[in-house]
């Protein structure tokens, strides 16, 4: 672990202001679906017990959306209603849907069939049975319906924050990345604490007598829609341009914090997964991004990167980070790692990157055709001398170089390969390599001064000079301090970069991070 | 006051209810008895509506209960349940004030007539506040009459009734029941599958049979002319004490002598069936009892023998008739 420069307490005091404003954001998502959930569930429910025929299909349909994984769900509302609180709001609602409809429709259901005779036979009409006996009968376990659903959202709305949405997921998924414990306790905490508060209050709710109920329904519908409000709240400014951040730049010296301190940029800015910002940003939902230098989409979408005049970016060269003990015992490891040094630089890598990413080649493939290109390839030597593990993060340029490596290490020598691959962030796949569970992956050195090592700001401003100075800092402090080593270079350097649609970039004339500037300020 | 005329409900290839006709008079009793499954509970929920008929006509004073809105009808018609069918979300006072809510009653009438129904039903005020799951069966099936009868319907219908009672509190219900003034002057129809229940409580019996009515009559009628074997066979397993039930003093008065000493013990009316006397000797330390006839005037005080000898008496008239 790294040393913790501050308490949790301290961080959280200190992020105060963005604490709250997730929070918020976190409440008013789940509320917002939860109400639309209840507007739609509700009556779909009571519907589906006066025509039993659709209740099957009804129901059906309501438990495949339930099945279907957040991710994957949050990444099909894309192409329809774009990024940002829309598709977020739909998807918390698709997964509220199902307790809300099916325990309507089997509370209703559940009412004493002689009670909901005596009530016709007393002279009642429909809608007074169902207002009067059915509804208040089955409150209970509406109540219930709707108190998993609360729960539900409150875990799934963490996952809004990939698509711009904002709660409590851009602290959880940004912590991750950046490897900060305490950035991650500081979203995960307040996530935990709503959702138990939520059960527990919903269920104070559920064990109220009839009578209370009877006002307690009148003033739930009001406090649904106060906390829905919740989420408008923080969102009243604005800017002329809009810029959507990675949850791991929004938190690093090198990344938003150095835009602010370093160019003083003050954008409207949203936080959003890397799997959608370029997207969104082709389809003029975001105008600035962050992105790497060498990823493929910057070709496929006509992006631009932005000049960083003012040097925050450090160097990201690439190069595979190995445990000691792993080479000790497989003395062909680093010989044959190294067949791969110097010989990708920025503008092969984003060719391959643009193969995987946007012609949708298999990573393997795309490795295997540039290894046979360079005639270093060599065919499968099935060896049983042991297994090296690979891991990898969770980006396309990470699963070609595993690829890469598993291919040598197979042709080249008599070990055999298991690969960890798409591994959720730095903080995941570094602690799976010094817990030993993986051998090596790929990592960068920028990432390893400033996500990893946590230099100090004076520290990387002395290393910023050259490339060789940063990796020569990392690598002598890893091996110090982790019993890590640094193998050579691959060759590219995959800086972090801001970049904007060619074509708008051009029109606004805007060239460098400090036009951008320029342009913001500008009335 | 009520007319029924060629019903008919068919549940899929069933026929529930098979081409029904009966007539009721203003004030009666009518049983509705049978099996499981003869049609008789369908009959009775025709009759507010809750089960639409597919063919017939029902009339009540006149009107046919097809012109009207079926909410407007049942408001008009008390109904009483075998599982009283209380609102559990509601206190007693809320489920006896429910007609009256939907009629538009003001709160003090209301009050006023819950008030009179929980004397006349020997229910304390105290019960007004309870949620029903805190009564008893006795006291709920009570709830469930008041709560029928709080409009004052003219008709009152009644599924199984006391169905879900056990045996002592049943027979306490229906001496309760034979006693309510608000009873006496109602049109009542009642479902039961209990022979004795209805020889009791009804003045004429409907007993039914797949869905159509064998025989219609009073208890008499059933037990001393049955139409055919199903009847008497329905009847057999408890012939003797449906036969006491069905036989009133007034039809064995005739037979019994004239006179006899007079009693200081309080004297039994003519009218009660021929249990209720047996069941008066039991209870009396003495070998005679008195007994008043309504129109005659006139007192007989008889023997436990007497008695009996008038019952076999009358018994083998009926046998030659």
């Amino acid at each position: 672990m790294n040393e913790q420069q501050q308490t949790l307490w301290q961080f959280m005091a200190q992020q105060a202001d963005k604490l709250a404003v997730q929070t918020l954001q976190h409440v008013g998502l789940t509320f917002i679906s939860l109400l639309i959930a209840v507007l739609i569930g509700l009556p779909l429910g009571i519907y589906i017990t006066r025509r039993k025929n659709f209740s099957g299909l009804v129901l059906g349909i309501a438990g495949v959306l339930q099945t279907i994984p957040s991710i994957a769900l949050l990444g099909f509302m894309i192409p329809l209603l774009g990024i940002g609180a829309k598709p977020a709001i739909v998807a918390l609602l698709l997964y509220a849907l199902l307790p809300i409809i099916r325990n309507t429709y089997t509370g209703i259901i559940g009412v004493d069939a002689s009670v909901k005779e005596a009530a016709l036979a007393m002279g009642m009409s429909k809608w007074q049975v169902l207002f009067k006996v059915e509804l208040p009968l089955a409150m209970p376990v509406i109540l219930a319906g709707i108190r998993t659903a609360t729960v539900i959202n409150v875990g799934v709305a963490t996952l809004a924050s990939y698509i711009a949405a904002g709660g409590l997921g851009e602290f959880i998924f940004g912590g991750i990345s950046l490897n900060n414990t305490n950035m991650i306790l500081a979203g995960a905490i307040p996530a935990a604490l709503l959702a138990v508060v939520f059960d527990f209050l919903l269920s104070m709710l559920q064990k109220l007598n009839f009578k209370k109920v009877k006002g307690a329904v009148k003033i739930a519908p009001v406090l649904l829609v106060l906390l829905s409000g919740m989420y408008f709240i923080p969102s009243a400014y604005g800017s002329k341009l809009t810029a959507g951040f990675t949850p791991e730049f929004m938190g690093r010296q090198d990344g938003n914090l150095g835009l602010q301190s370093k160019y003083g940029l003050k954008i409207h800015t949203i936080v959003i997964s890397d799997a959608v910002m370029y997207k969104a940003a082709q389809e003029k939902e975001l105008d600035v991004i962050s992105g790497y230098s060498t990823d493929g989409r910057l070709k496929a979408y006509d992006l631009v990167v932005l000049d960083d005049d003012k040097k925050i970016f450090p160097p990201y060269y690439a190069a595979p980070v190995v445990r000691e003990d792993a080479l000790r015992k497989f003395p062909e490891l680093e010989k044959t790692l190294n067949l791969l040094s110097g010989l990708i630089n920025d503008s092969v890598m984003t060719v391959l990157n643009y193969q995987t990413d946007y012609l949708h080649r298999s990573p393997e493939r795309v490795a295997k055709d540039f290894l046979e290109a360079k005639k270093l390839y060599r065919a499968d030597r099935g060896g049983n001398a042991g297994v090296v593990r690979i891991g990898s993060k969770i980006f396309g340029e990470q699963y070609i170089l595993a690829s890469m490596y598993t291919m040598l290490i197979k042709g080249y020598t008599n070990y055999n390969v298991a690969t960890k691959t798409g591994l959720g962030g730095t903080k995941i796949v570094f602690d799976a390599l010094t817990n030993d569970q993986i051998d090596l992956y790929p990592e960068y050195t920028g990432t390893g001064l400033l996500a990893i090592l946590q230099a100090s700001p004076k520290t990387v401003t002395q290393l910023q000079a050259s490339k060789d100075s940063t990796y020569n800092y990392v690598a002598r402090e890893f091996t110090k301090r982790y019993q890590l080593k640094w193998l050579k270079p691959i060759g590219f350097n995959n800086a972090y970069a801001l970049m904007m649609r060619e074509k708008q970039a051009k029109e606004l004339r805007i060239k460098t991070i400090s036009d951008l500037k320029r342009y913001l300020d500008s009335k | 006051m009520i007319k029924v005329e060629a019903l008919v409900k068919t549940f899929g290839a069933t026929k529930a209810v098979d081409g029904i006709s009966f007539e009721v008079a203003e004030g009666e009793t009518l049983a509705l008895l049978g099996t499981s499954g003869c049609g008789k509970t369908t009959t009775l929920k025709m009759l507010n509506r809750l089960i639409e008929p597919d063919s017939g006509s029902i009339a009540i004073n006149g009107k046919n209960v097809m012109d009207e809105k079926p909410e407007t009808l049942r408001r008009g018609i008390g109904y009483v349940l075998q599982n009283n069918g209380l609102f559990p979300h509601y206190t007693v006072a809320e489920n006896i004030a429910i007609v009256p809510q939907l009629l538009g009653w003001d709160k003090t009438k209301t009050d006023k007539r819950i008030n009179e129904l929980l004397g006349k039903l020997h229910l304390d005020k105290k019960y007004l506040s309870a949620y029903p799951n805190e009564l008893s069966g006795g006291q709920q099936q009570r709830i469930g009459l008041a709560r029928a009868l709080v409009a004052d319907p003219p008709l009152l219908l009644m599924d199984e009734p006391f169905g879900a009672l056990d045996n002592v509190t049943r027979a306490k219900i229906h001496g309760e029941f034979k006693a309510l003034d608000e009873l006496k002057r109602k049109t009542i129809i009642l479902v039961t599958h209990d022979v004795q229940e209805a020889f009791e409580l009804a003045d004429r019996i409907a007993l039914m049979d797949k869905g159509k009515i064998v025989q219609i009559g009073t208890p008499a009628e059933l037990l001393f002319h049955p139409k055919n074997k199903l009847v008497r066979d329905f009847l057999n397993e408890q012939r003797l004490q449906l036969e006491f039930r069905a036989i009133k003093v007034t039809d064995l008065w005739k037979y019994l002598p004239d006179g006899g000493r007079k009693t200081n013990t309080s004297s039994l009316s003519a009218e009660a069936d021929f249990w209720a006397v047996l069941e008066q000797f039991k209870f009396e330390k003495g070998e005679h009892i008195s007994i008043q006839h309504p129109s005659e005037e006139k007192v007989k005080t008889i023997t436990f023998e007497q008695l009996m000898a008038a019952y076999s008496h009358y018994k083998q008239l009926q046998a030659h008739e």
